[in-house]
């Protein structure tokens, strides 16, 4: 059973980390969940091998080590209190990546299939738009440029990332 | 706190570190400096600086910045020795 936090609710366990070593396996994770948890689910987004049409032959990650430990950490702490969750964790990979290989991963444990979803897809999204982190894709013909970078195409950086509201979800 | 470059700033002014990420880095040929301000300056009188000073004029004048690790706003107030990330678009995932 879970243990519980001062209001009672479940606490939820959290671990996350930024990493030059290989995620290709989920990693530890069933020590975090318990027979509380009736779902599990692992996402792995992986180096794809073409972006925007073009032959991509590797990524190199740059990450704000300390500030995207902080993120990382912030963003589960923020899905923990908005779905009903026993258990997330979350790694980035950084350094230089091939196609294939495993860039985040995430998982999620949770009484209900539901949540795990959502809970999910939130961690995902947030390291999309805050998660200090930045990918320079090299190409087949030996160009390489920094992705969402203002002369490569991508939007420009107008403002801080949008805070959502606090607000709960998925429950009654 | 202590300045983040060897020797104090003068009397009045403060002594920020600065840190360039992803393309900035690129750009700036470098990946961290010092920059010396007014007492009482904010991200925005930083940006500024780097901008018409420096001669960082591909810096977008609202750049997203972190102070200590923090996502900050154009009128965060700056300290002594504080950490400034100049953070171009990010690209997690």
């Amino acid at each position: 059973m879970h243990t519980r936090d001062r209001a009672g609710r479940p606490e939820v366990r959290i671990r996350t980390r930024i990493t030059d070593g290989s995620l290709d396996a989920p990693g530890p994770f069933e020590d975090l969940s318990d027979g509380s948890d009736g779902a599990v689910l692992i996402f792995q987004g992986r180096v794809r091998e073409t972006n925007e049409g073009r032959a991509v032959t590797g990524l190199g990650y740059q990450a704000y080590g300390e500030m995207a430990e902080k993120e990382l950490r912030a963003i589960c702490e923020e899905a923990a209190t908005r779905f009903e969750v026993g258990a997330i964790t979350a790694a980035h990979r950084i350094g230089e990546l091939e196609p294939g290989e495993a860039s985040v991963v995430i998982g999620v444990a949770a009484p209900h299939r539901a949540a795990c979803y959502e809970a999910s897809r939130f961690v995902i999204e947030e390291i999309k738009a805050r998660l200090p982190i930045w990918k320079r894709e090299r190409y087949a013909d030996g160009d390489a440029s920094w992705v969402g970078a203002p002369d490569s195409g991508g939007a420009p950086a107008a403002s801080a990332p949008e805070r959502r509201e606090d607000v709960r979800e998925g429950e009654g | 706190m202590t300045a983040a470059g060897g020797v104090a700033p003068v009397s009045g002014r403060i002594r920020v570190r600065t840190l360039f990420f992803g393309v900035y880095g690129e750009k700036a040929a470098r990946r961290e400096g010092t920059a010396d301000l007014a007492t009482g300056s904010t991200v925005g009188d930083l940006v500024a600086t780097l901008r018409d000073v420096r001669g960082f004029d591909w810096l977008p004048e609202r750049v997203v910045v972190a102070v200590n690790h923090r996502y900050a706003e154009t009128g965060t107030p700056l300290s002594d020795g504080d950490e400034v990330a100049l953070i171009p678009p990010v690209a997690g995932g």
